[in-house]
């Protein structure tokens, strides 16, 4: 029995003792990242993952963040938000991070945030709810624009059609649900009132009788429908099969080539707001943004030989934010950089155009998001 | 020597004895967090390898009772203002509910019939909490206040850390005079023979059912524990993976071995952590490693190495 225990107990120790193992002492700059490489958010984590190890070479490659190299440390939570929290506290405890770049998912990031304001280590996330945000913490910054964003600039493009009454219809997983609640929250200050409202499930494949509720109902000049992954395509479809005429939006969920693709023809008409980086071709020369979103599709492109997508641009700001803050501040000290990284002023990245404020840790602003219009199966930018 | 094999108590004084003593080893606070989560796993483990190892029973949604404690201690005290601590026998008292509800019609069915009714009910447990977004904030969860006890916050994993070894030594002597008692070893005779069990006397659905409960209620406290450790609530904890992930546990430490539901906890907690430094092979390894174990120990690590090392079962 003895045997046993020790043997167990050598076990556990020798398992321990790997977990501490790979660590080098050198006088790196390290910066953490916690990302849902797997799982069901792997069409997040795994572009910011390429794209954080992509510019960490290149900086180093050029020297470094004021003479130090930056040791990228990333953790694969897997989509769980238990397992997030637990590398969060070894960022913290093992590896003495000081900064984070990360956080994939809302709930990932929520899970995170107590460590990271406990140990007073600056955390830029990369997920979407405004919840992260607000109310301000003092350690917490965030790069993606929210989907409250997205509901205000659709709205602002029906005002400007002069159109006030819509129905909405959403999708009850994590995108579709925050988003809805963001637009209801917003419509009475954006004066638009929301007639009708109808969900669907994530893994629905018929979307009609819930159009002909719609279809149905007197006086809606619009139909908004915040979604994620296929259903929106459905939805646009089944629109069309119903010979709906009023128009139809679709949100930034929705913005890859895929939509169009997965609608068809349906697409055609169809508006919806969207991050710079996917039109990084069509924008105007004049446009602040141009270099950055088409300098990033190029490289992420040649070494990935994938698709951008505005998720891997969410991480390379995270981590442009932080390096120039690191910079400003000369030192990787954590409350000076935490200082700097609320300063940002006039920061110019794939996301948009980003000035922090001790009462605005996103620092984005409506200028963000672009109106596409779907014209003959490709995006066309609008004004 | 023998007579300590014998002893039934020998487990409880191995956990009693591994929770004092690892502390001496942690470098830092964040071994303690790993040491706290292995003992609430453990704790729900042992729950599942009662109803598994010893009535033959499989259940595939048992995360939907972590899930349960762990909204109970979220929901309780934000929407209701309940303390914390009711909370937690409110949850575990909801799950016994629930359990005993579910438990009644699912338990007739036998193999693979039971597993995926079980399957159906845990995966029902994860919808509810991911579309009940008005009580549990949808899939992006809700945050749960800290536990206060006489005046006292419980906040921080060393403090988890000894709450979840105190615990867990409840619930295995609890699992040990359990197994040891005639229900015990009525729910053996089940497990090898239904038949032959009911021939005896037993009362085969009715053990059965209240095994099912005890069940429910560890891992529900199990979740209220996860909840309160960590600040923050997912319905990720009451997913299917999450359910496989409580009977690879039992599975890999043991079948039917109270100790081996530590064992395979800890296994299954530590590994991926020790494994990051594979990159991008820590899944591949991960998985070669539980296939390895299962395939050169195929009773789970304690049942064979114990009979490996003393030549007869533990």
């Amino acid at each position: 029995m003895r045997r046993i225990h020790q043997l167990v107990a050598a076990a556990g120790i020798g398992l321990l003792a790997l977990t501490g193992a790979g660590q080098e002492a050198t006088a790196q700059v390290k910066v953490g990242a916690v990302l849902s490489v797997t799982g069901p958010a792997s069409f997040l984590g795994d572009p910011e993952k390429k794209t954080l190890e992509m510019y960490v070479d290149a900086i180093n490659a050029k020297g470094g963040v004021n003479g130090q190299k930056v040791q990228l440390v990333i953790y694969d939570d897997g989509g769980d938000a238990n397992a997030a929290r637990t590398f969060a506290t070894r960022l913290v405890e093992e590896d003495k991070v000081v900064a984070m770049v990360g956080g994939t998912t809302t709930g990932a990031t929520l899970a995170m945030i107590p460590v990271f304001e406990e140990a007073q280590i600056p955390f830029i996330s990369l997920a979407g709810a405004i919840q992260i945000i607000q109310p301000v913490r003092k350690w917490v910054f965030k790069t993606p624009h929210t989907d409250k964003m997205a509901c205000e600039k659709i709205f602002a493009d029906l005002k400007a059609r002069k159109m006030t009454t819509i129905a909405m219809i959403s999708g009850t997983d994590a995108f579709g649900k925050s988003m809805r609640d963001q637009c209801v929250g917003v419509a009475p200050s954006s004066g638009i009132t929301i007639a009708h409202e109808e969900t669907y499930g994530p893994r629905d494949s018929d979307m009609t009788p819930q159009l002909t509720n719609i279809r149905n109902k007197a006086g809606v000049q619009a139909v908004v429908n915040p979604g994620f992954g296929q259903g929106p395509a459905i939805v646009t479809r089944n629109y069309r099969q119903l010979g709906i005429t009023v128009p139809l939006y679709q949100s930034h969920g929705v913005a890859s080539k895929q939509f169009i693709d997965l609608a068809g023809p349906a697409a055609e008409g169809v508006r919806l707001p969207a991050a710079a980086l996917l039109v990084a071709d069509k924008l105007p020369d004049s446009d602040r943004q141009k270099k950055v979103v088409v300098d990033y599709s190029r490289i992420y492109r040649e070494k990935t030989g994938q698709q951008v997508s505005t998720f891997g641009g969410h991480a390379y700001d995270g981590l442009m934010i932080l390096v120039e803050a690191m910079q400003r501040a000369k030192s990787a000290d954590k409350v000076k950089v935490r200082d700097e990284i609320e300063k940002t002023k006039g920061y110019v990245g794939t996301g948009g155009i980003v000035t922090m404020s001790p009462t605005d840790h996103m620092g984005l602003d409506l200028s963000a998001f672009r109106m596409l219009e779907i014209k003959k199966g490709d995006w066309t930018l609008l004004n | 020597m023998p007579r300590l094999i014998d002893s039934r108590y020998t487990p409880l004084i191995a956990v009693a004895l591994i929770a004092l003593l690892l502390p001496l080893i942690f470098p830092s606070p964040y071994y303690y967090r790993i040491g706290a989560l292995v003992f609430i796993f453990a704790l729900a483990v042992i729950g599942l390898n009662l109803l598994m190892g010893f009535a033959g029973q499989v259940s595939l949604g048992h995360a939907g009772f972590l899930g349960i404690g762990a909204y109970a201690v979220a929901v309780g005290p934000t929407h209701l203002g309940l303390p914390s601590w009711f909370c937690i026998f409110a949850g575990a008292g909801a799950s016994a509910l629930v359990a005993y509800a579910v438990g009644q019609p699912i338990l007739r069915l036998k193999g693979h019939y039971l597993a995926v009714a079980t399957l159906g009910f845990g995966i029902v447990i994860s919808i509810v909490l991911t579309n009940e977004a008005g009580w549990t904030g949808g899939p992006d969860g809700m945050s749960v206040q800290r536990l206060v006890l006489f005046g006292w916050p419980m906040h921080g994993s060393k403090i988890w850390y000894w709450i979840g070894a105190g615990t867990l030594l409840v619930g295995v002597a609890l699992a040990l005079n359990l197994i040891d008692s005639p229900s015990g070893r009525a729910l053996q005779a089940i497990h090898d023979s239904e038949v032959a069990a009911q021939v005896l006397g037993v009362r085969v659905a009715r053990k059965k059912l209240s095994v099912f409960v005890i069940s429910a209620v560890y891992a529900s406290v199990a979740g209220s524990y996860l909840a309160l450790l960590n600040g923050h609530v997912t319905p990720d904890l009451a997913g299917f993976m999450r359910s496989i992930e409580l009977v690879a546990m039992v599975v890999l430490g043991g079948m039917g071995s109270v100790f081996g539901s530590l064992v395979g906890a800890a296994v299954l907690v530590v590994l991926p952590q020790a494994l990051t430094s594979f990159h991008d092979y820590e899944h591949m390894m991960l998985g070669l490693i539980v296939m390895g174990f299962m395939i050169l120990l195929r009773r789970g690590i304690v049942p064979a190495l114990g009979a490996a090392l003393t030549g007869r079962a533990l």
